[in-house]
């Protein structure tokens, strides 16, 4: 037995950092994530530290410019900005996860299907996916939400299913990297079934594929949520949101209220970089 | 045509004269420099002194090179071998000051005709690259440019040394006929995809030498080639540094090229030339107890596996920047002492121009082996037996873009219980495509007949039931490939015992446990994923995987090519071991043919997809053979001087696509008959002595003839 190899194995296990370390290490993600955080605690705790009520009206104070009372002014109808602002953050960080997730989970389904089935089913469905993929994604939703008339459930359900071709477009390619690899060759040697190929032995391997584009994906969401809104066909009016509320104060940025319209415009910004920082820092890593 | 091109003094001074007049090395004339320098002849090339270089990894300097010094001497061809991470081509980077941004030369010296290139401006460094030194590397496919013509890629040399374009041009040509490419002009028209891996070589060996440069570096040229192909390539090498008188650094990991090839060799071991010398001595008699480990890996000429096993090295290279007080190879060495582990040794002169560092440097001739050279239960295998598997009439057609391509024409061929066949060829001749189609990854072509103990095998893995999917399995060359590597250990092994065998609970933990060790794993690697494994525990991992079934037949494709020579001899131990064991079939594609001779109790040769000989080992080997066996032998370097250079191949495979009529192999065959035959006719594969079967034309005993009386022209 004299030619067991001992493998440098305490070495090696201790100069493996998992992954999220090297990712939490990169100052992109930290500034990304304290901003995500921020908008993540004003949607579930909002209104109660908004230093005023996001629905309540002043007549007689319409239109006021940023003031240590009203930091981002008031809108057309006297309402604080700042508190809107604060508290608008709710309905995005509500749909946009939810579709982004959605559209994930189709995508990564389908794109596993066609990345490692290929054949005629890949040069069918994929042909199918590359027309759905020609289609304008807002135009689509537009239709779709004036069509069945706007909700959370068909905000999330329209965007969901306006990612997965895209999604599993991705995943498809990474799918098919990982079938020119021995592993699939062995499996199949074992007896092993397709789905249970795809699931234990592909999925784990291109979950990190998975995350950056769920990442990317999530930005891309917020946007869309935000213009439907902007559009007019936000959830419900009244409730507030940066989307809707810049919809309704644009018109009077002529008339010099510029506040109503920057601060959620601001918001909506921010919020994207934010994710836009997490999602390359992670990428970065998963690319290493 | 030459004089001592660039044979200055003072690579400084040539630099500077540089842009303004590009000296006449490139145009053949004799340079000022060349004729002052009466003296200077006698100074090596390359000097190399006490070199230390580090890379920086996560804030930590660690040496990856320390206390390197050896020389090169004009015209003198020098031999660095050493195993994967041994710093070999760091020493090729670090000359040229193309150590990447987190190495540095952090110690020592380096002289190239007398300059050093550390101290070098930009503009002196680049012509240094450009006219002084020259490098070749492994992949010639990535040192051209993917969208430049050939011709204009070695026009660019001469133009660079300020030739008019026309002239380059003519030069270029001159230079590719000066690598045996025979239609020059027409290769220039090609690009660099259009043309095959020894061609491409080519060219690149083309391009360093056309600058004429003092000292060429080739790192691993011939790794990536064919046997046959490295032939030629070798010898083209040799012919043109008779010619150029240039000096040549040549990095391999093989011995046996570095032995042809070379006249002295270092050999570097985890950052550390632990022994230098000519290369005819250090081969002969080591001094190092590192070259005599790796020497006593390699199966020499004649050495089977039911003879005595393999030496081998236990232990691995240190980590880069490892903290070691005495010397390097105190943990895997089999005679340190306490004076070893204190202080590292100094290079004792162990005879004319040789050092060695090791305190015992005489003691090595007598070194114990760390592997018992005594076979265990070995049972020659039934040659009269029963086949346990029986092919016939076996094809494999690939159809694309309407183009049909036959990698396996017509494969008759018997395996018999607990034997190994081996396989040999070029690459393109169908070994892979014949594992896989017995595996049932691909289907073979319609009427194969594939019986498997008496039972017809089911064409694709998908259609076979459990027993016939438990029978067969498969060793892939690359374990990284091969092993998902988001599972851990346990999880790999595990599941062909669940899946194959139907174990689960304790019987399926008892089991695994047997395979763990039987494999020498240890159960501390269980938990471990494979990216924490080293390559030769990878590829222990997945011979586990291949037997947990308890299969009749595996197929060990390429198994130790991806592995160092050391780690090689282990695993082919352990190979050995598990079919004594098991009374396991193997099929063992390699083409390392001196692998297949250890391992194999019979050998099938395949050329584009046809058997060309089969027959007992030894016969295969030992001849008469069919004239593509023989190439291929004559093919291989080898270690125990006695160069098999009877007959050479000229030119590449050709395309499976358009096989040449009659016997495919006519085309390269240097036996052909002059009688046309061999153009029209496919000779049989015709029994030649009992059990021998050969294709060819030529009767065997006019064969035996011909093979012995020596060289063809």
């Amino acid at each position: 037995m004299t030619d067991i190899l001992v493998a440098p194995v305490t070495d090696a296990t201790a100069r493996e950092l998992p992954s999220w370390r090297l990712v939490a290490r990169r100052p992109g993600f930290i500034i990304g994530a304290l901003i995500l955080l921020f908008w993540i605690v004003c949607a579930l705790f909002g209104s109660s530290f908004a230093p005023h009520s996001a629905y309540a009206q002043q007549l007689l104070a319409t239109n006021q410019p940023p003031s240590s009372a009203h930091w981002f002014g008031t809108d057309q109808l006297g309402r604080d900005v700042f508190s809107r602002v604060l508290v608008g953050s709710r309905s995005i960080l509500l749909v946009a996860p939810l579709a982004t997730l959605l559209g994930t989970v189709l995508g990564t389904a389908l794109g596993l299907a066609l990345g490692y089935l290929g054949g005629a089913f890949d040069a069918i469905v994929g042909r199918l996916v590359e027309a759905v993929l020609a289609v304008p994604a807002v135009i689509v939703a537009f239709l779709f939400i004036v069509a069945v008339g706007p909700s959370a459930q068909t905000e999330i359900l329209v965007i969901g299913f306006i990612f997965t071709p895209l999604i599993a477009r991705t995943v498809r390619s990474a799918v098919q990297v990982e079938s020119q690899l021995d592993y699939l060759a062995g499996a199949r040697l074992l007896g092993e079934g397709r789905i249970r190929i795809m699931v234990t032995e592909i999925l784990p391997n291109v979950l990190p594929t998975v995350l950056v584009e769920f990442t990317v994906r999530l930005g891309y969401a917020i946007f869309t949520v935000a213009t439907l809104a902007f559009l007019g066909f936000g959830v419900d009016p009244a409730t507030p949101g940066w989307g809707s509320d810049i919809n309704a104060n644009y018109g009077v940025i002529g008339a010099g209220y510029w506040w109503e319209t920057l601060f959620p415009a601001l918001a909506i910004a921010s919020l994207v970089i934010a994710i836009n920082l997490v999602a390359d820092s992670i990428e970065r890593v998963v690319a290493g | 045509m030459t004089g001592p091109a660039l044979a200055d003094g003072e690579g400084q001074a040539v630099a500077a004269s540089s842009d303004a007049q590009p000296p006449a090395a490139a145009g053949g004339e004799t340079t000022t420099a060349a004729a002052a320098s009466g003296e200077t002849i006698t100074q090596p090339t390359l000097s190399v002194d006490s070199l230390d270089v580090s890379y920086r990894v996560r804030g930590r300097d660690r040496l990856a090179l320390r206390n390197v010094s050896f020389q090169v001497g004009r015209t003198e061809s020098y031999g660095l071998v050493g195993e994967s991470g041994s710093g070999k081509s760091t020493v090729a980077l670090a000359l040229t000051r193309y150590l990447p941004r987190n190495g540095r030369v952090s110690g020592g010296s380096i002289s190239i005709n007398g300059a050093d290139p550390m101290r070098m401006s930009g503009a002196a460094l680049r012509d240094l690259r450009a006219r002084t030194v020259s490098m070749v590397y492994q992949e010639p496919g990535k040192a051209l440019n993917p969208s430049i013509r050939v011709g204009r890629q070695v026009a660019e040399v001469y133009e660079v040394a300020g030739r008019p374009r026309a002239e380059a041009l003519e030069r270029s040509a001159e230079m590719l006929r000066r690598v045996q490419i025979a239609d020059p002009r027409r290769v220039m028209e090609r690009y660099p995809h259009q043309l095959s891996g020894g061609m491409a070589q080519r060219v690149v060996i083309a391009m360093a030498i056309a600058a004429e440069p003092s000292l060429l570096i080739l790192d691993e040229p011939t790794t990536a080639l064919d046997a046959t192909v490295e032939a030629e390539v070798l010898d083209l090498i040799a012919g043109l540094r008779a010619e150029l008188n240039t000096s040549v650094l040549f990095i391999s990991h093989n011995l046996a090229v570095i032995a042809k090839m070379c006249d002295r060799v270092g050999v570097l071991y985890a950052g550390e030339l632990v022994e230098e010398g000519p290369a005819s001595e250090i081969f002969s008699q080591p001094r190092h107890p590192y070259t005599v480990g790796l020497l006593r890996c390699i199966p020499r000429r004649g050495q089977r596996k039911d003879h005595g096993r393999l030496d081998s090295i236990p232990g691995f290279l240190p980590q880069p920047g490892h903290a070691m007080s005495g010397c390097v190879f105190v943990p895997r060495c089999p005679i340190a002492a306490e004076a070893c582990r204190k202080a590292p040794p100094p290079a004792f002169p162990t005879g004319q121009d040789r050092t060695s560092r090791c305190y015992r440097h005489e003691e090595t001739a007598e070194l114990p082996r760390n592997t018992p050279a005594d076979v265990e239960l070995h049972t020659a295998p039934d040659l009269a037996g029963e086949p346990v598997i029986t092919i016939a009439n076996l094809s494999k057609t690939f159809v694309s873009g309407g183009e049909s391509v036959q990698a396996l024409r017509a494969v008759d061929l018997q395996v018999r219980r607990g034997e190994t066949l081996g396989l040999v060829g070029e690459s393109g001749s169908g070994k892979t495509t014949l594992a896989r189609v017995l595996l049932g990854l691909t289907p073979p072509d319609a009427n194969a007949s594939v019986v498997l103990d008496g039972r017809p095998l089911e064409p694709t893995a998908a259609q076979r039931g459990r027993e016939q999917l438990q029978a067969m399995q498969i060793v892939f060359q690359n374990p990284d490939s091969a092993l998902n590597r988001r599972h851990t250990v346990r999880r790999l092994i595990s599941r062909p015992l669940a899946k194959l065998a139907g174990l689960s609970g304790a019987a399926l933990a008892e089991r695994l446990t047997d395979l763990v060790r039987s494999v020498r794993l240890e159960e501390r690697h269980l938990i471990l994923r494979p990216r924490q494994l080293s390559g030769g525990l990878k590829q222990r991992v997945a011979i586990a995987r291949a037997f947990g079934g308890g299969p009749a037949i595996v197929v060990c494709d390429e198994p130790t090519s991806a592995l160092d020579v050391s780690v090689q001899a282990a695993i082919l131990n352990l190979l050995a071991d598990l079919q004594a064991k098991e009374q396991v079939t193997y099929l063992f594609i390699s083409h390392d043919l001196g692998l297949v001779r250890y391992l194999s109790d019979r050998i099938a040769v395949l050329y584009l997809g046809r058997v060309m000989e089969v027959g007992p080992a030894e016969r295969v080997f030992s001849g008469p053979h069919h004239p593509y066996t023989e190439a291929l032998l004559s093919a291989v370097p080898s270690l125990d001087g006695a160069p098999g250079t009877r007959i050479r191949l000229s030119g590449e495979i050709p395309s499976a696509a358009s096989p040449p009529s009659g016997c495919v192999f006519h085309t390269r065959c240097p036996r052909r008959l002059s009688s046309g035959i061999c153009e029209t006719t496919e000779p049989p594969l015709a029994e030649a002595e009992p059990g021998h079967l050969i294709s060819c034309h030529i009767p065997i005993d006019q064969l035996t003839n011909l093979q012995d009386i020596g060289p063809v022209s």
